[in-house]
């Protein structure tokens, strides 16, 4: 059987990611550990099975990318792993999905998410100052001594790389600021209460290119620090940014493997068809 | 594309139909307009000092004043907010974050029904309940009628502008590791607040001009009354009984009344918007 091509041009793209990011790719040297174990699991709204016996495990401190057509159920899979699919009424997982050594459902929903932190495809900022959103997290959860909140904002929103563009107007309303700007202080807002876990459900969709590509720094600069898990459309941005890539295709993970092998050679035929634009 | 409707034909129907428009909407305003300006016209007129401080006089003798049933709506209005505002406030937000399945859907139909209920037949209630055990009008009594009024108004409009907060803010909060009720008082709530204050205000303007259910409740009194427990002047009532009467000076009086009552319920309103326009108001649309 002759070697298929490659889909991706790989060695470019990691020039490119080299020239912009500046940070050569560290050599896989220490063992990965598993963030989330999943096993078995079946997903039903209702009567509709939006899920198919998933199997995987995902990676700590890597970023993982999860791909695939519409309603293929990546959203889905995301929210099962904080649970936040049990705010929808008649929904249902089976199986199991182990957080670390745990099984998730040992854990309270609340402390869960604290770990667990999402942000969404619209930035959602709260109708409050930019201090306060990032505030919040450490507030209800009472994390932070009231003279810390200061230094800790600060800290978050450097982290985001934000606080240079907001640092003089941190009593203004967040619905001043830009698009990506509101989703940086999003994602800035997760980091607050120092989760494990990172889940971005397509962030950048509702975003221009230049926004986006700070996202992708971002989400760089987070990568060995923190789980994170994107669910995104643009296949260019899962092969720029993830160490790791799921393809979903009707509620089944059709393959799971190292982002530069998926990309240049999947096992699937499915996958192949999907990345090279042939449906989806 | 349009071969059957020549550019010309276009533009008669055009601008035909924009004029059509122009004029319901025109009519709508002229005759609000029409209103204010008569009732501005007659009622401010006949305002003076008096009006404010003093009691009203018997037929036939000039001046005189509304102070009675001026302070009497406001102990009515207080009651009835007491009453129909906590009440109202705290389904909305059940119904709204909380509630699920065929109760609350009873609820909301419930609360629509009783908001279609005539005034009159909360009055008879209320007369029924309260005012035939003790014998006589109060105050108390009156309050009451105005307070069930304002429970299911209360209630929906909390209900609706909750229901608007977009979901994102509830899982946005939910994700940062606050409970369900952290997300509603500290997000959502804040979120909504534009439009539940202006919910009530609205709910007071209407209640404020209720004249039926106070009828035979609080039923009216030409003095200061003391306390709750005694028939209290309104100004709506008051408006009513002086309308109706043979008196020329009683007219004007009422005229007065009348504006009064508007002017109260404008000042509320614009206090209200002003209060609450928040800098964190999130964009529309």
């Amino acid at each position: 059987m002759a070697t298929p091509p490659a889909l991706f041009d790989l060695k470019k793209l990691h020039h490119a990611r080299r020239a912009r990011f500046g940070d050569p790719e560290p050599a896989e040297t220490e063992p990965l550990r598993a963030q989330f174990t999943v096993a078995d699991m079946n997903f039903f709204y209702g009567g509709f099975q939006a899920l198919h016996d998933v199997n995987m495990v995902l990676p700590e401190k890597r970023v993982t990318g999860l791909i695939g057509p519409s309603g293929c159920g990546k959203s889905t899979f995301l929210r099962t792993l904080n649970r936040m699919y049990e705010t929808v009424p008649k929904t249902r997982v089976t199986g199991t999905i182990r957080f670390g050594e745990s099984d998730l459902l040992e854990f309270s929903p609340t402390l869960l998410r604290r770990r667990v932190g999402m942000v969404f495809q619209k930035p959602s900022p709260f109708p409050k100052s930019i201090f306060d959103n990032i505030a919040y997290g450490l507030r209800v959860n009472n994390l932070c001594r009231n003279r810390d909140l200061k230094g800790k904002v600060e800290e978050c929103l450097r982290r985001a790389a934000l606080w240079e563009e907001v640092r003089d107007k941190l009593n203004e309303s967040a619905f001043s600021l830009s698009g990506g700007q509101q989703q940086r202080l999003c994602i800035a807002r997760a980091l607050a209460v120092d989760p494990d876990v990172l889940l971005l459900d397509e962030p950048c969709s509702a975003l221009d290119p230049i926004a986006t590509a700070k996202i992708e720094d971002l989400i760089f600069d987070l990568r060995r620090s923190c789980t994170i898990i994107i669910v995104t459309h643009n296949m260019l941005q899962a092969a720029r940014i993830s160490d790791y890539v799921g393809f979903f295709l009707q509620g089944k993970l059709i393959e799971f493997d190292a982002a530069r092998k998926m990309f240049q050679f999947p096992s699937n035929k499915l996958t192949e068809d999907y990345i090279t634009g042939r449906f989806g | 594309m349009s071969k059957s409707y020549p550019p010309m034909h276009k533009k008669v129907i055009n601008v035909f139909m924009l004029s059509l428009t122009g004029l319901a909407a025109l009519l709508v305003v002229s005759v609000l307009l029409f209103i204010l300006g008569y009732l501005v016209w007659h009622g401010a007129r006949s305002l003076n000092w008096a009006f404010f401080t003093q009691l009203p006089v018997p037929a036939g003798e000039k001046g005189g004043g509304m102070a009675n049933a001026i302070v009497g709506s406001g102990k009515l209005l207080l009651l009835a907010s007491a009453i129909g505002i906590p009440i109202g406030l705290l389904g909305g937000i059940y119904l709204a974050e909380f509630g699920k399945g065929p109760f609350s859907l009873a609820v909301r139909y419930t609360a629509d029904l009783l908001n279609g209920v005539p005034s009159i037949v909360i009055g008879i209630f209320v007369y029924t309940l309260i005012v035939l055990p003790q014998h006589h009008f109060s105050g108390f009594a009156g309050g009451v009628a105005l307070g069930i009024m304002m429970i299911p108004i209360a209630l929906r409009s909390t209900d609706e502008f909750l229901r608007a907060v977009p979901n994102t803010l509830r899982e946005g909060g939910l994700a940062l590791g606050a409970s369900k009720a952290q997300t509603v008082v500290t997000i959502i709530i804040p979120a909504a607040m534009q439009g539940i204050v202006t919910g009530i205000m609205l709910n007071l303007a209407r209640v404020a001009g209720e004249t039926a259910p106070l009828l035979f409740t609080a039923f009216g009194n030409q003095f200061w009354s003391s306390g709750w427990n005694g028939p209290t002047a309104s100004l709506p009532v008051v408006i009513f009984n002086y309308a109706i009467s043979p008196y020329e000076d009683w007219h004007r009086q009422a005229w007065a009344g009348g504006f009064v009552l508007l002017a109260g319920i404008f000042v509320t309103n614009i206090i209200a918007r002003v209060l609450v326009s928040g800098r964190h108001s999130p964009a529309r649309g």
